[in-house]
């Protein structure tokens, strides 16, 4: 495939390279493999990727401190992997700018719809902007300032459309509790996530159609929330 | 020819004696009939022998007396430095106990063996140290005389006019492995002596010219061989039951010997022992307390009880008993024990009163048809002299028997005053009544009188209102009135009447009253027993049962007191839990210490640092040392009774045997938990093989198809194979996820990250999560849009969803609808998650709940039936609760209440947009 996208995997098990060097080769992508986070970083440096798919995981430095790094001169998308038990460091690469997450283990599937996600939401943060976001029924018109689900106007309160404007300018990335709280409410309410949960809850009822099994507020449990874009 | 085979028992008790001799050090006595006969010298010659053998010899204290030929001896042994013990502004030389054991020779050698240690001294006396040195295997030679042996110190006084203070216990040269006696004629030790050979301490030189006379000298080298012939005897007896050389019938004597408040009860137990020796028979020293013998004057009580503690220390077994007839007491005690002989003391009433009253002797004599008495003459009298010497004076402070007298005075001297005061009213009352009544009349007031002064005060003032009744009688009543005089000699009579009447009334009164403060006193002390052991029999955990027997052995017997215990190297530590008395502070460990190795109790008033200020008691149980009870005596008087000891010793095995059941059922509940996490182990491990096992099998056979036969499989193969990995990986990944979560929240390394937040966040998140798995199975949330805020952690509920819905898909066929649910019930938010597929098998309702129990057993359902327990765990880490049941349509319904609390407030906005 011409003007294939590069991807630098950074991740130290062998097994788990292979397997995503074939799959990722198979779907036309350019693997660049790295062994530790140095590598990574100085791979990410010199190759000018299209995306990172980088394991917490390390044995020389911490995950959290290769996000910090890619985030000090880029903002390539960066999708963590990470096992279960390393659920705080996860959030910590989420604040640092990390876009995703995987939790091992994962299918080919769940992979290569996020990476389709993070590649088309970086993008359209570079490229083209016509100021309207729409997924299915739903669409937000930024400078209108206007939410319409199926044709039908939708009324928001100021908070309700800060934070689904947020939501829409990171669409399909993933916002922790701590980034959504700083971005809609201030500083001050970093530690009140339960605001953000209940006006969570009233902008589902009025933008979904079952607020239990949400089309397109999703709840990343534990983390935070992401704007569905396809 | 079976009965000449040695009796099994009697050949393991001598294994067992012998192993016992084996384990501890080899005692040698040189024995002597006196000074100057060259003990030292045959000690140094043995030792210089073993040494040429190759012993490692060490000489601990030897006593040259700067004699030249001993001191020759000397050279080139080892010497263990001296102890120096400053003591009333002068240095002693003791021998160093704890050097001699750091230093473990095989053998040492200790001279003087009944030297009185310094104050201070770990020991009151050498034979105790020479008896630790023993315990700890090393073999020791040392001298002894013959006067100093306990049972003969008395014979001996008497023989030579000199009192000897330092005694050893006869146990203790029994137990010698080797007695070497050394015998010189008494002529050549007189020699000896004039040619200045013999040099005697300074203090001792006035005494020694009394004490070496020939006379003197030929009774104690009788003596000396007596008791050495004694000694080969019993070696001979020995042997010859060790050879089944049983000629005559062995009858197990039984002696009891009865002591009184006489003087001569030192001497009665001494030559009881003697006696019990020689019958080689178990002896029993009994005092039986009649209500006369209560009154008895402090210096005669404090010689009872020195007499029994001698009695114990000469191996008797001592009793106290109460009782109103002492002949029949005792006679009846002799019955129940089995006594085979009696052993009395010479009366000492003058032959009228004898004839008058009778005497215990002839009372026993008559009453005792089938058992043999002995009755032992008087000693001489400068023994009860010398008995006041100061190992007697310490033993009187141990019972305390000292402290009590200002009191005991005080109320003498009240009793007196009632009985003039009591006389004094009834001289009144009866002035008041005598125009209306006889004199006789009168004479019953009087007695009235005597009888209250007698049940309150004692017989001295009973006796004296007795007196000054008669006299008042005569006096203020009789005619002439007024007068001492007497108009009509009957009333001489009368007077002689009243008086005899007044004085059998009182002696009876004290009588009663006396028996009834010994039943009260003996039930007190029943019940206090009763009181402890009630309370221990009910009492869980150490820490318990220390503080009730702490309390309980404080509140009875007037001490402070504290339970040391040892730590796991079995050094005695200082206890960790609060509620002890600060009495601990005070305990010495290093006593303790010695106490809880030995077994031995040890402090104030004991034989072991009589010195010190506390009473450490051994606490033993059937299975060995538990620890140390240490007391603080606070009224000696309240241990001094030897019944209040033995009630003492009672609480001392009750608390060792309650500590030792607590430990034993700890033990026996670790051992039990051991077994289950046992069982569950292998439970998990069958579990997880199997799980692990079948995905695997799945996983290797496809995989390797696909990799081998790739080329030859058609698409719809390969992506059958595919799938089967796939779904095969996801179960493992499930399982892992599973124990995993089951390990975390089981080693309670799980912190709640809870956050106030809509239930709904929560079941949208596991739907999504489960969402593949869910195709064909339609499930209905049913939330009320008012549900309140809950406290959770998210990341753990959503795990308990997950659970709940993937038995739901497991246990349920395809297309069976799934419910979720929630209400608010009080304070609580119930949430249900129901199916309607068999429902859950009647009486599982709790087991599911079990680890690793599965409804069906290995079923086509994978799981490790891990599910609901971690489900379960999750909730009750929340503070709510989880059950289940079966829904009236069928099907299972699986329930969780987690408990609502104030959410926290909200500012909300009211303009909306745009």
């Amino acid at each position: 495939m011409s003007n294939a996208a590069t991807i630098i995997v950074v991740e130290d098990e062998a097994q788990i390279r292979r397997f995503l060097r074939t799959t990722l080769a198979s779907e036309g992508y350019q693997v660049v493999e790295a062994e530790t986070g140095k590598q990574g970083l100085a791979e990410a440096a010199t190759r000018k990727p299209d995306l990172i798919i980088l394991d917490l995981g390390l044995p020389d430095m911490d995950g959290v401190e290769v996000v910090r790094g890619i985030r000090g001169w880029s903002s390539i998308p960066v999708i963590i992997l990470s096992a279960r038990s390393q659920e705080g460091d996860k959030i910590s690469a989420l604040d640092a700018g990390a876009d995703d997450y995987l939790v091992k283990p994962f299918g080919v599937g769940e992979l290569l719809a996020r990476i389709r996600v993070a590649l088309r939401h970086f993008s359209a943060v570079n490229g083209g902007q016509e100021g309207v976001f729409s997924v299915g029924e739903l669409k937000v018109d930024m400078i209108r300032r206007k939410v319409t689900v199926g044709g039908a106007e939708v009324h928001l309160t100021p908070i309700e459309y800060r934070l689904l404007a947020v939501l829409v300018k990171h669409a399909g990335k993933v916002l922790t509790h701590q980034l959504l709280l700083k971005e809609v409410w201030g500083p001050n309410y970093v530690e009140r996530a339960h605001y953000l949960r209940i006006y969570m809850g009233t902008l589902r009822h009025k933008l979904e159609k079952d607020p239990a099994r949400p089309r397109f507020l999703l709840t990343e449990v534990g983390v935070g929330y992401r704007l569905a874009v396809d | 020819m079976a009965d000449q085979r040695p009796d099994p028992d009697a050949l393991l008790e001598k294994v067992q004696r012998a192993e016992a001799i084996r384990r501890r050090g080899r005692l040698k006595i040189f024995f002597g009939a006196s000074a100057g006969v060259g003990k030292t010298f045959g000690m140094l010659l043995a030792a210089r022998e073993r040494r040429a053998e190759g012993l490692d010899v060490v000489a601990g204290y030897v006593e040259t007396h700067q004699r030249a030929e001993t001191e020759q001896l000397l050279e080139g042994l080892e010497l263990l430095p001296l102890r120096a013990v400053n003591y009333q502004n002068a240095t002693l030389r003791e021998f160093d106990l704890d050097a001699a054991l750091k230093r473990h020779p095989a053998l040492i050698l200790v001279d003087e063996l009944a030297h009185s240690n310094a104050p201070g001294s770990r020991h009151a006396k050498r034979w105790q140290d020479v008896e630790e040195l023993l315990d700890a295997g090393i073999d020791v030679y040392t001298a002894v005389n013959v006067q100093h042996i306990e049972s003969l110190n008395d014979i001996i006084s008497q023989i030579t006019g000199i009192p000897v203070w330092e005694t050893v216990p006869d146990a203790v040269i029994e137990s010698a492995n080797e007695i070497e006696l050394i015998d010189l004629p008494p002529d050549e030790l007189l020699q000896r002596l004039k040619e200045g050979k013999v040099y005697l301490p300074q203090q001792a030189e006035r005494a020694a010219k009394n004490f070496f006379r020939k006379g003197n000298l030929i009774a104690l080298r009788e003596l000396a061989l007596r008791r050495t012939a004694d000694r080969v005897d019993a070696q001979m007896r020995d042997y010859r039951e060790d050879h089944a050389i049983q000629n005559v019938w062995q009858v197990k004597e039984r002696l009891l010997v009865c002591i009184g408040p006489g003087g001569t009860a030192e001497n009665l137990v001494r030559a009881a022992y003697r006696l019990a020796q020689l019958l080689k028979a178990e002896w029993i020293v009994v005092y039986v307390e009649t209500a006369k013998l209560q009154r008895l004057s402090r210096e005669q009580r404090d010689a009872i009880l020195r007499t029994l503690k001698l009695a114990e220390e000469l191996g008797a077994e001592t009793a106290t008993l109460s009782g109103y007839q002492l002949a029949e007491e005792l006679i009846a005690y002799a019955r129940t024990r089995n006594a085979t002989r009696i052993v009395l003391g010479k009366p000492t009433r003058p032959e009228w009163k004898r004839w008058l009253f009778g005497s215990l002797v002839d009372a026993i004599i008559r009453q005792a048809k089938d058992i043999d008495i002995h009755v032992v003459g008087k000693e001489s009298d400068f023994l009860s002299q010398a008995r006041e010497n100061p190992y007697f004076s310490r033993s009187r402070l141990y019972l305390g028997l000292a402290s009590e007298e200002q009191q005991t005075m005080f109320k003498w001297r009240v009793g007196y005053l009632w009985a003039v005061v009591a006389t004094a009213i009834s001289t009144g009352i009866s002035w008041v009544i005598y125009d209306h009544f006889d004199l006789a009349n009168l004479i019953m007031v009087y007695l009235l009188g005597v009888v209250v002064v007698a049940a309150r005060y004692g017989r001295g003032p009973s006796v004296l209102s007795s007196f000054l009744g008669v006299v008042s009688f005569d006096f203020f009543f009789v005619p002439p009135r007024f007068s001492f005089a007497v108009s009509d000699s009957q009333y001489l009579v009368t007077f002689a009447v009243m008086l005899l009447v007044a004085l059998v009334i009182s002696g009876m009164t004290v009588s009663t009253r006396h028996q009834a403060r010994v039943a009260g006193h003996r039930e007190r002390r029943i019940a206090s027993l009763y009181a402890l052991s009630r309370e221990l029999a009910a009492t869980r955990g150490e820490e318990n049962i220390l503080r009730i027997a702490v309390r309980h052995v404080a509140d009875v017997f007037e001490v402070q007191a504290a339970v040391l215990l040892p730590n796991e190297t079995g050094r005695i530590v200082y206890p960790k839990g609060e509620g002890e008395p600060q009495s601990c502070h005070g305990s010495d460990l290093s006593v303790a210490q010695w106490v809880y190795d030995h077994g031995q109790m040890a402090g104030q008033g004991t034989d072991t640092l009589p010195g010190g200020e506390l009473v450490y008691l051994p606490l033993q149980a059937s299975s060995g040392m538990i620890g140390v009870l240490a007391l603080l005596l606070l009224n000696p008087a309240r241990i001094a009774p030897p019944e209040q000891q033995r009630l003492l010793e009672t609480f001392v095995s009750q608390i060792a045997l309650a500590l030792e059941r607590v430990r034993l059922a700890a033990e026996a509940q670790r051992v039990q938990l051991k077994m289950e996490t046992e069982q569950l182990r292998n439970t998990l491990l069958s579990a997880i093989s199997h799980d692990l096992r079948t995905p695997l099998a799945a996983i290797v056979g496809a995989s390797s198809s696909l990799l081998r036969d790739s080329d030859r499989l058609d698409d719809h193969a390969r992506r059958e194979l595919g799938q089967s990995i796939y779904e095969e990986a996801v179960r493992m990944a499930g399982l892992a996820n599973n124990l995993l979560d089951m390990a975390r929240l089981e080693a309670g390394a799980v912190v709640l990250n809870r956050q106030w937040q809509p239930l709904e966040e929560v079941v949208g998140g596991a739907l999504a999560g489960m969402s593949s798995r869910m195709d064909h199975h339609p499930v209905s949330v049913r939330l009320p849009r008012d549900l309140p805020l809950v406290e959770i952690d998210s990341l753990m509920m959503e795990r308990v969803f997950a659970n709940l819905l993937e038995n739901a898909v497991k246990y349920t066929p395809p297309g069976t609808a799934i419910e979720i649910s929630a209400a608010t019930d009080r304070d609580e938010l119930v949430v249900t998650v129901s199916d309607h597929g068999p429902g859950i098998p009647a009486g599982e309702e709790e087991r599911i709940f079990e680890k690793f129990h599965r409804v069906a057993r290995e079923g086509s359902q994978g799981g490790a039936g891990l599910g609901l327990t971690i489900c379960r765990a999750i909730v009750q880490a929340h503070g709510g609760r989880m059950w289940a049941d079966n829904l009236p349509s069928g099907g299972a319904a699986l329930h969780f209440a987690l408990p609502l609390t104030e959410p926290p407030s909200i500012e909300h906005e009211e303009a909306t947009h745009p």
